[in-house]
Parts: structure tokens; C-alpha cells; sequence
């Protein structure tokens, strides 16, 4: 061979072609796959919207589904002023749509809860009218996030979703089974702070509380902070809001 | 000349299949193979083997991974300065692995979820970084492609029988992709119905898979004397 494949010169034209050359191949494939990627994310997002209401749904078919369910779309700021509100169809390049509010974005951007909408779910099913509240936190190993359902009284829970990105399977990835999540049904939030709390497994738990998993405290911990977290913004608008048909 | 036809025919370049080559296909799947006699890849052979559908689509990933992987660093084996040719192969088995999950998570997003942290764990899964270090950077691209192809079905089909054997005793079921989970026990079968039967949920727990893991091997070793060492 002509040149010298291992002088310095060669090594570095090397690393800075390969690289060059295999981000923009990636580059390029993400942006193709990105639409795609999003469907599939607002999906799942209605999915489990319509899971903490209690209605089984299946990827493909889910858009009637969450129309039939979901009668509009809130967004509220952080004084529980109602800042939109949309119903009918889900438009995915509509950004006042509150279902478009990445509420995951907005928690890692650390930008204060006054310059933030927060997106409301109001859902009817079986004549009663459902409030669905998205939940974002932090767990041991990353992201968590759920979706907590509302009575009509805006104070009882009528069902909650959890999901997480990394927790350790067994333990902490347990807040995604039914097991953890039904106890959430019937419990209250409270009108003052603390507004919820998830407990160390085995204590004794209040109207404000549920049962934790042993073994998966940080986790655990992070599901009752993001919960009343959320729920301490939410019952601005809450209690604003007219107690309409109980 | 040689009588033997065989030979008189055989074109002066080595066939890609020849006897040496079919080894490159064939060793991987006994003799040599990835998990039960180099040890290697165990982490995910542990991981995902809950269900038959987890393990049939990391077998393909780690297929497409390992071919790839294995034919780039063969065409690539005599421009890849030595002093970077780890970091080289990092980024060939890396992006190689992004492709796999970005194109999962935008047509198979309910497997992309389930196999979620362990897809970007074929980057550090040893068997591949070992064949393009121990075969790919030496050889021709078509044998790289073959030794590709024998080792990623020497992992294949330990994670399938593994995976097969705990979720027929772990939740009495097979699943498939694109077919779901099939319970192919009655229910009425089950103690909870007052039947006779429970699943066994330790093969569901990860050192089940150990435990399985090593009863192939013990198999294997018991019809393959040439595989036990001597003291």
C-alpha cells in the first residue's frame, strides 16, 4: 500500500471522515423515521389516557376510541386559569392543542411553573364526567410519568396509569402492574399540602395515601412526589372551577 | 491431476462454501457456539428470555447487527488504522444498533417497549465485538458474512430454547411476534380454578435462565466429549 495507514495524519482523517460520514447517515434516518416515531408516541399517549379512565384500547384503533371517550382538551397556567380549551379531532402540527404539551419537556426544562400551561383531560364515560391529569417525575434510574383519573368531585381518584423509562425490573418497574395502580382508585387528594403520598410498603395507610413497593422506595417515592406535585397545581383550577353535575 | 472429480471441478478461487467455509456456518452452533462454550453474550441470554417473542426479535437484531457489523469491518479491515480500530469497531456495532432501534421504535413500537434498555445493550454484547476483532478484521467480506450468520444462530437458538423452555413452565404459554401470547393450557386446568396445575413463576425470575442455561450445556457436554476439558 501506497500510504501509511498508521501515521497520525491518516489516523485522524480517518476518525473525522467516519464520523462525518456516519452522523449524517443517522441524522438523516432519524429525520425520516421521526413522523412515524411521533404517531406511534401520541398513540400511546391516548392509550393510556383512556387506561387511567379505565377503558382497554389497542394500538391501531385508538383514535375513535379516545373521541368517543375524551370530550375536550384543558390547558390551565399555574393559577389554575383556564387557558384553552379544544375538543374534536387531535391535530398533531396544531401547538395550542393541549394535547400536543410535551409535559415531560416542560419538566426537565426547569423553567418556572408561571411561564407553563398544563394539559387537562375532561372525559365522560358512563354519564360521569372524568378529569384526567398527565404526571411527570423522577425515579431511581430516569423518567417516570402517569396519568391520575378524577371523579366528578375532582377529589376522588378514579383510576392512575404509571410508566417508566429505566426502573429495575422487579422492583421499582413494578409501578407499571395492576397491583400498584388499583389501590389509587377511591383515594382522595387532599385540599391541602401534602396533597397525596405513596407510603413505605406495610405502613398504614390514610385516604391521602397509597401502599409503596418494598424493595422499590426511590421509585415509590417518586410516583407520591409527582403526584402531589401535579395534583398542587391542578386544585387551583379545581377549586375555580364550577362543581358542575355530581 | 486427481482422479477425484470433486476437485477437478472446484474453481481455483476457494468457494464460499467450501468445507472450511461451511465451518464458519456450522462450528458457531456446537463446537464453538457463542453462549454455552465461549460464555459469552450471557447478559442478554439472561435478560430476555422471559418470552419466546423477546428473544426472537433480539435474535434477529443481534443477526442483522452481526452481519453487518461483521461485513463493514471485513471491507474496511485494510484502511482501519490499528491504533483506532476498537473505537472503529464501536462505532460500526453503535450506529449499526441506533438503526436497529430507531426503525423498531417507528414500526414496532409495542416490542420497541419491551425490549427498551436491551437493544442499546447489543453495543456491549461481547460476541460481537469479539467475531469483528477475532474474524472480520483477518478476513474476506463472504467468510465474515458466514461466520457472522453461524454466530448469531449459535446465540439464537440458545436464547430461543431457553426462552421456549421458561415460558411453557414460567406462564404456560408460547408467544410469537405478530401472534401474541397463546395460553395453551385450559384454564380450567389451574389450582386458582380448582384444577391441579401452577406456573412455575421462578422460571419467570432471571437465575432461571442460569439454571437452563446450564442444563444445555451439560447436554451438550454429555453428547460432545471433545468439549470437556482435561484436568
Amino acid at each position: 500500500m501506497a500510504f501509511n495507514k498508521n501515521s497520525n495524519g491518516y489516523t485522524f482523517l480517518f476518525a473525522i471522515v467516519m464520523v462525518v460520514l456516519v452522523g449524517a447517515i443517522l441524522a438523516s434516518l432519524s429525520l425520516s423515521l421521526k413522523p412515524q416515531q411521533k404517531a406511534n408516541q401520541a398513540e400511546k399517549k391516548m392509550m393510556n389516557i383512556l387506561g387511567a379512565i379505565g377503558v382497554p384500547s389497542e394500538r391501531g384503533a385508538v383514535k375513535p376510541i379516545f373521541a368517543e371517550y375524551v370530550t375536550a382538551r384543558v390547558s390551565i397556567d399555574s393559577e389554575g386559569r383556564q387557558v384553552n380549551s379544544i375538543s374534536g379531532e387531535v391535530d398533531p402540527s396544531n401547538a395550542t392543542d393541549p394535547f400536543n404539551i410535551d409535559v415531560q419537556k416542560d419538566y426537565r426544562s426547569k423553567a418556572p411553573a408561571s411561564e407553563l400551561n398544563f394539559p387537562l383531560f375532561t372525559c365522560k364515560k358512563d354519564g360521569q364526567d372524568l378529569y384526567v391529569v398527565p404526571v411527570v417525575g423522577k425515579g431511581l434510574w430516569g423518567p417516570i410519568w402517569g396519568y391520575v383519573a378524577l371523579e366528578s368531585d375532582m377529589e376522588t381518584i378514579y383510576g392512575a396509569v404509571f410508566d417508566h423509562k429505566t426502573e429495575t425490573p422487579g422492583l421499582g418497574a413494578e409501578i407499571k402492574e395492576g397491583f400498584f395502580q388499583a389501590p389509587f382508585k377511591g383515594k382522595k387528594i387532599n385540599n391541602v399540602a401534602p396533597h397525596f403520598a405513596v407510603v413505605k410498603g406495610g405502613a398504614p395507610t390514610t385516604d391521602y395515601s397509597v401502599d409503596g413497593i418494598t424493595g422499590g422506595t426511590i421509585t415509590s417515592k417518586g410516583v407520591g412526589e409527582m403526584v402531589d406535585r401535579t395534583m398542587g397545581i391542578y386544585l387551583k383550577y379545581f377549586q375555580s372551577a364550577p362543581k358542575a353535575q355530581k | 491431476m486427481s482422479t477425484d472429480t470433486a476437485t477437478a471441478v472446484a474453481p481455483k478461487k476457494e468457494s464460499l462454501f467450501s468445507k472450511k467455509n461451511r465451518r464458519l456456518l456450522t462450528d458457531p452452533l456446537d463446537d464453538s457456539n457463542p453462549i454455552t462454550v465461549q460464555v459469552l453474550g450471557i447478559c442478554s441470554a439472561l435478560a430476555i428470555t422471559v418470552q419466546v417473542q423477546q428473544a426472537v426479535i433480539m435474535s434477529l437484531a443481534v443477526l442483522f447487527v452481526m452481519i453487518g457489523g461483521n461485513v463493514i469491518i471485513s471491507l474496511m479491515r485494510n484502511i482501519i488504522p490499528d491504533r483506532i480500530r476498537i473505537i472503529v469497531q464501536l462505532v460500526v456495532i453503535a450506529s449499526l444498533v441506533i438503526i436497529v432501534d430507531e426503525v423498531l421504535k417507528a414500526y414496532s413500537p409495542d416490542i420497541s417497549e419491551k425490549l427498551s434498555v436491551f437493544v442499546g445493550l447489543i453495543i456491549t454484547n461481547c460476541i460481537i465485538m469479539g467475531r469483528l476483532e477475532a474474524f472480520a478484521l483477518g478476513n474476506k467480506p463472504g467468510p465474515s458474512m458466514l461466520d457472522a450468520i453461524g454466530n448469531a444462530m449459535g446465540y439464537a437458538w440458545i436464547l430461543l430454547a431457553v426462552a421456549l423452555v421458561r415460558e411453557v413452565f414460567g406462564s404456560g404459554a408460547i408467544s410469537f411476534p405478530g401472534m401474541g401470547q397463546v395460553k395453551f393450557l385450559p384454564e380450567s386446568w389451574f389450582m386458582a380454578n380448582g384444577g391441579f396445575y401452577e406456573n412455575n413463576n421462578l422460571m419467570i425470575l432471571p437465575p432461571m435462565a442460569l439454571v437452563t442455561v446450564g442444563v444445555i450445556i451439560w447436554i451438550q457436554r454429555a453428547r460432545n466429549r471433545s468439549l470437556i476439558e482435561e484436568n
